[in-house]
């Protein structure tokens, strides 16, 4: 049987079920308006560790171990673990697999990585290559803005579209057997392609990645056959308040309005008052979301199929050094809650 | 492949159709705001070498190193502490061209990398902000320098 739709489209016959997940964030994000979603949030940034890189890896632990007690999975039967973050080398990642002992693959797609994992988990249960496995995304505001910016005391004025790296870590268990009580099913994605609009300035990244996000879902749609309404949610990963309007002029101009249904977890994150200019961004913005609200929120039922998108700006500090343009990339995933009407 | 000049246009098209979107930054407010913490930074450094001159009786030359170097330690002060980045995000430039904004971005590194090591982590990174400065500032004052030497 053939699972592609299109040239980026794949759909799943055995629909892989999302059991557990969970999301950890930050003290800031902890006081924002989706405080009430999120499953753990820190009292202090630095966790009790050292150095912010080894909080962060205990926050991606927390949240992977939280969401493996929500889907009552014991960690042994855990046949892979898929996940990613910001750091050089994805050192966070590779420190909480060290602590994990699941056997490991580190993914890099930047921002975009929660529905990177999801995409490859999900191709792995489908195939009947794992039974269960994890996907999760962190990042962490203190270690990217040491790495991709100036350190965390020097005194500077950010622009206004600037965004704020979320403090947030999200999980999901993905497994090939359901689970008792309301099911979610992953049922089809989309792989993103990398589209560069040419934006240089670090400080756009919403702008830089709109583009990829648009092409990713203008493709998901004609792949599948499918328009905006056919989903109740559809949710971009971080491109802020600024990107967000881009996409939704975009698409409207694309004769594909999708403003009933359309957010961004960058702009959800935060309110203006939190003072974060252009919304959230970071790995940890959509994992935390989509782990903690969007799953949520289908468990309850006020959600029924849902279009999610992390984004990615694939920038790195020796590219920005060189005044390269900033690349960027959309992978989308649906989710369908099944049973309980 | 489309060469490199449409690419560069496009580029340029979509810049142009992003700004739309981004809000503005209050260059009038922020101006504003930056001269008036400046100066007040400016008048209280020298209220404070005029007392050193007055009741210290200190000489110009020395109340001026001293003044300096109390500037540079509140700054450094504050930033250990935290505050700097707070203080600067209102006053902007007003807090960051007097050497308090050298002193911060000397020490903010040096806060910021101290889990690498006294000599690999703070003594590489001491400089990582204030070094280009510092190489740029020598430059040009060794050109201005030259031009000065010519004209006499």
């Amino acid at each position: 049987m053939n699972h592609q739709r299109g040239k980026q489209s794949i759909v799943f016959s055995n629909r892989p079920y999302v059991v557990g997940a969970a999301a950890v964030v930050g003290v800031k994000e902890g006081q924002g308006p989706q405080r009430k979603w999120f499953d753990f949030i820190l009292e202090d940034d630095i966790f009790g560790e050292k150095t912010w890189e080894k909080a962060e890896g205990k926050m991606l632990k927390k949240a992977i171990d939280l969401a493996l007690g929500d889907g009552r999975v014991p960690e042994k039967q855990v046949d892979l673990l898929l996940g990613g973050d910001l750091i050089n080398q994805l050192m966070i990642a590779n420190y909480a697999a060290r602590d994990l002992q699941i056997p490991f693959l580190g993914l890099y797609g930047a921002c975009s990585t929660m529905t990177e994992s999801l995409i490859m988990g999900s191709v792995f249960i489908d195939g009947g290559y794992a039974s269960n496995a994890v996907c999760a995304a962190s990042s962490h505001y203190c270690t990217a803005e040491r790495q991709f910016r100036m350190p965390l005391e020097h005194g500077n004025q950010r622009p206004p579209s600037a965004q704020w790296t979320a403090t947030a870590s999200g999980s999901m268990v993905l497994s090939g057997r359901r689970s008792p009580g309301r099911n979610i099913r992953i049922s089809a994605a989309t792989i993103g392609r990398v589209v560069d609009p040419g934006i240089k300035d670090v400080n756009q990244m919403g702008a830089a990645m709109a583009p990829a996000a648009v092409d990713t879902l203008l493709t998901h749609f004609r792949d599948m056959d499918r328009t905006p309404s056919d989903y109740d949610v559809i949710l971009s990963g971080d491109l802020g308040n600024i990107g967000k309007n881009i996409l939704i002029d975009m698409m409207e101009k694309q004769g594909c309005p999708v403003t009933e249904q359309y957010n961004d977890c960058g702009a959800l994150m935060y309110t203006d008052s939190q003072d974060v200019h252009s919304g959230g961004s970071g790995c940890g913005c959509s994992a935390s979301i989509f782990s903690g609200r969007v799953i949520k929120e289908m468990r309850q039922g006020t959600l029924r199929r849902a279009l999610i998108m992390s984004t990615g700006a694939l920038l790195s500090t020796i590219s920005s050094g060189q005044g390269e343009s900033i690349p960027g990339i959309a992978h989308a995933v649906v989710l369908e809650a099944e049973g309980g009407e | 492949m489309k060469n490199n000049k449409t690419k560069k246009q496009e580029a340029k098209q979509y810049e142009a159709y992003v700004k739309e979107f981004t809000p503005k930054p209050k260059v009038l407010v922020n101006g504003v705001k930056a001269f008036i913490t400046g100066g007040l930074i400016c008048a209280a450094a020298y209220a404070v070498q005029t007392w050193l001159i007055r009741t210290m009786n200190l000489g110009e030359d020395a109340a001026k190193t001293w003044v300096t170097v109390l500037l540079i330690c509140t700054a450094q002060l504050l930033t250990g502490l935290g505050w700097f980045d707070t203080l600067a995000k209102f006053c902007g430039a007003g807090c960051i061209v007097p050497i308090t904004g050298f002193a911060n971005s000397m020490v903010s590194p040096a806060i910021e990398y101290k889990a690498e090591g006294p000599v690999l982590g703070v003594g590489a990174k001491l400089f990582s902000v204030a070094g280009p400065v510092l190489v740029c500032g020598i430059t040009a004052s060794v050109v201005a320098g030259l031009i000065q030497w010519c004209m006499r």
